[in-house]
């Protein structure tokens, strides 16, 4: 399966697409609209895994979609939107590394999964391989966000791109076992990330609030 | 035991079942001796696994590998439970608390089994998760600002970690692809390790890679370990002695578990290698991380950093005669630090604070704990008779036939932690008594932190002074599966 196939292009498109709305998470300068791109980039997460469905004849694929497209697309993003309400956050972002530079990491970022995953896979399917690049560049920028962003709703977000990269790559290497139940453990490791973010109020990364506080906290100081 | 009975489940679900059983129980006594008895049980169904055939069934696998790994973990849950028993009346939870605090416990023995039993890499994925999940709950149980702090520490940093490694797990499976067709033997670590020689090379080193960081980030590995501390020191007293000695070792033993796929290809990035400057890193940051201490569980958690690191550097050597070495610290490790967490945890508790400056004297004050304490320590850094010096002292002499150069290194790391912690002894358990808290705990439960002290104790000397000859002839054969 090659380049003018169609179950190869749409698998592409939809990959590219999410690894476009990963740059869009990078460059928004309001919350509000990180959460839409990541509400969208669930959608597509859903699309690709529905498609990856009907082209490796593998109806549990559907299930993964489904679950997908409830979690990540609807229920995670609402949760986000009452929670930035609630907790009264900034509602700009802030960064630790602006928008910029944040861009250009990315950029590297995508150059370097390219250049890692493409030589080392020359074995295997052209499909497998080139969804693999493009999902570990969507993980890649999952972790510069999280690096970059100060906020903890942003990590959160971070931490989400992280794991979509993750089932993208899972539904794309196809006969993967235990595909639905990894993705769906995966996806509880989420819901209890925002769960706890809910529970606890935290507003902020924790190494960003004044230092002298915590070290009085870690029973370090003398 | 009627053949093909699921011994490694049974050992998985007791655990969980018992978490059901215990979110009935209001009041903290009966939950705590509850909380014993599951765990008891699930000691005795433990030790049903060495006269278990081994070999794999269904997901689950039993090997000389995880055999020793899984019996140490329930006898360490068993101890933890009983000290708990002594140590949770003054942890003052409500209701809520409690039981969220002894469910998790049982959910994590249960997942922590499943780590080490699992055959599927998958299933062992999900299992580190879940353990993760419930230890986060665990650090979190009090709420307060630094438990908080820490348990989103550990939910952040690790969530990327094994995030990293499930990505690991999907490209190892990549990997195995066109010899193994559909069906969930392609995540078999028993049929993966019997294939990776005709594997692509290049699709192993990518998933050993992210399999070593992200399993390495639970192993608390430099510079990955920055979670670990704060984890020890926050969460609940009994709890640092199941963080310590279990979980480190679930995550080690995945790693081992993906350096022996990847190391069975000829051609494949050499895996020892990694693991060696990972265990430099941990053990030379450590070593001097410790002189800076002054909060006495986070001291131990830093020891902890160390323990792994020697261990990963041992494993890194590879060999049978090294594997053995990081195999018998891992676990002599569990055993000593679990004691001494036992320890820190009941005299921060009589002193009502954990800061080294607040206790100090206790051999004077009170002698039982203060010697046991001392002893511990001893163990912890590595003195003789003790496991630790055994696992040490093999290292040192296979690092000098084999890497010369690391004998500096590695010397120089272990005689500053050593000293560290004699000088942490000195401090702790000698010297002029401090006053101890108005609200220490009732005196019944010394002999609830004693009893899993000595017991541990005992354990560590005769792992270390006489192996068994059963014992040493199983650790001889798990020391030639990693390769």
């Amino acid at each position: 399966m090659t380049f003018g196939q169609l179950p190869y292009d749409v698998a592409h498109l939809l990959g590219g697409g999410m690894l476009l709305l990963s740059f869009m998470l990078l460059y928004q300068r309001r919350v509000g609209a990180v959460i839409n791109a990541l509400a969208m980039q669930g959608g597509i997460l859903a699309a690709a895994a529905a498609w990856q469905g009907v082209v490796q004849d593998a109806p549990q694929l559907f299930l993964t979609a489904l679950i997908a497209f409830a979690a990540k697309a609807v229920l995670i993003p609402l949760a986000l939107r009452h929670l930035l309400r609630r907790l009264d956050l900034h509602r700009t972002v802030e960064t630790a590394l602006g928008v910029g530079p944040s861009m250009i990491a990315g950029v590297a970022l995508v150059a370097l999964a390219i250049l890692v995953v493409l030589p080392i896979t020359a074995g295997v399917r052209a499909i497998a391989r080139e969804d693999l690049a493009l999902a570990l560049s969507v993980v890649l920028l999952g972790m510069l966000m999280m690096i970059t962003r100060r906020n903890a709703i942003l990590q959160v977000v971070g931490l989400m791109t992280l794991e979509n990269g993750l089932i993208l790559a899972a539904v794309g290497v196809a006969g993967m076992p235990l595909v639905v139940e990894l993705s769906t453990a995966a996806l509880v490791m989420m819901l209890l990330v925002v769960g706890g973010v809910f529970v606890f109020q935290i507003r902020e990364r924790f190494d960003t609030v004044d230092i002298g506080f915590l070290e009085r906290h870690r029973g370090e100081s003398p | 035991m009627p053949a093909g009975f699921p011994l490694p489940w049974a050992l998985v679900f007791l655990p969980w079942v018992g978490a059901l059983l215990l979110v009935a129980l209001p009041r903290e006594r009966p939950a705590a001796l509850a909380n014993i008895a599951v765990s008891a049980a699930g000691f005795v169904l433990s030790l049903l696994l060495l006269w278990h055939p081994g070999g794999t069934q269904g997901w689950t696998h039993v090997d000389a590998l995880n055999l020793p790994l899984v019996v140490l973990s329930f006898l360490v849950g068993l101890t933890t439970a009983v000290f708990s028993l002594g140590a949770i009346a003054a942890e003052r939870f409500d209701l809520l608390r409690l039981r969220a605090y002894h469910v998790a416990f049982q959910v994590f023995m249960g997942a922590q089994a499943l780590a080490l039993l699992a055959d599927n890499m998958g299933v062992m994925w999900v299992a580190i998760e879940i353990a993760t999940l419930a230890s986060v709950l665990i650090v979190a149980v009090h709420g307060t600002p630094p438990a908080i702090e820490a348990a989103w520490k550990l939910f952040i940093l690790c969530g990327v970690g094994i995030a990293l490694a499930l990505f690991g797990t999907i490209v190892l499976y990549l990997a195995a692809q066109p010899f193994v067709g559909h069906g969930d033997s392609g995540l078999s670590w028993t049929v993966l390790h019997g294939l990776a020689a005709r594997c692509d090379p290049g699709v192993l080193n990518l998933a050993f890679v992210f399999l070593l960081v992200g399993y390495g980030t639970k192993a608390g590995l430099v510079p990955l370990h920055s979670w670990l501390p704060d984890a020890e020191a926050e969460g609940p007293i009994a709890i640092s002695a199941v963080l310590s000695g279990l979980l480190l070792n679930a995550a080690l033993h995945a790693v081992l578990r993906a350096k022996a796929i990847v190391g069975a290809h000829p051609d494949a990035v050499a895996p020892g290698p990694f693991l060696v400057a990972f265990g430099l890193a941990s053990l030379g940051l450590a070593a001097f991380a410790l002189w800076r201490r002054r909060d006495a569980r986070r001291f131990f958690a830093w020891s902890s950093i160390e323990h792994m690191g020697l261990a990963a550097l041992a494993f890194g050597l590879g060999g049978a005669t090294a594997n053995l070495a990081g195999l018998l610290h891992m676990l002599g490790h569990s055993l000593a630090k679990s004691a001494v967490f036992f320890g820190v945890g009941h005299a921060a508790q009589l002193k009502g604070s954990q800061k080294v400056a607040d206790i100090g004297g206790l051999a004077a004050s009170h002698p039982g704990l203060g010697w046991a304490l001392a002893l511990g320590i001893a163990a912890v850094a590595g003195l003789p008779p003790f496991a630790l010096f055994a696992s040490e002292f093999l290292l040192l002499v296979e690092a000098a036939a084999t890497r010369w150069w690391l004998i500096l290194p590695l010397g120089i790391g272990l005689l500053t932690a050593a000293a560290a912690k004699i000088h942490m002894m000195q401090a702790l358990c000698l010297g002029d008594p401090t006053p101890d808290s108005d609200d220490a705990p009732p005196a019944w439960t010394e002999r609830t932190t004693l009893g899993p002290i000595w017991l541990h104790l005992g354990l560590a000397l005769a792992l270390g002074a006489a192996l068994p000859a059963p014992l040493a002839a199983l650790l001889d054969a798990a020391a030639r599966i990693p390769g």
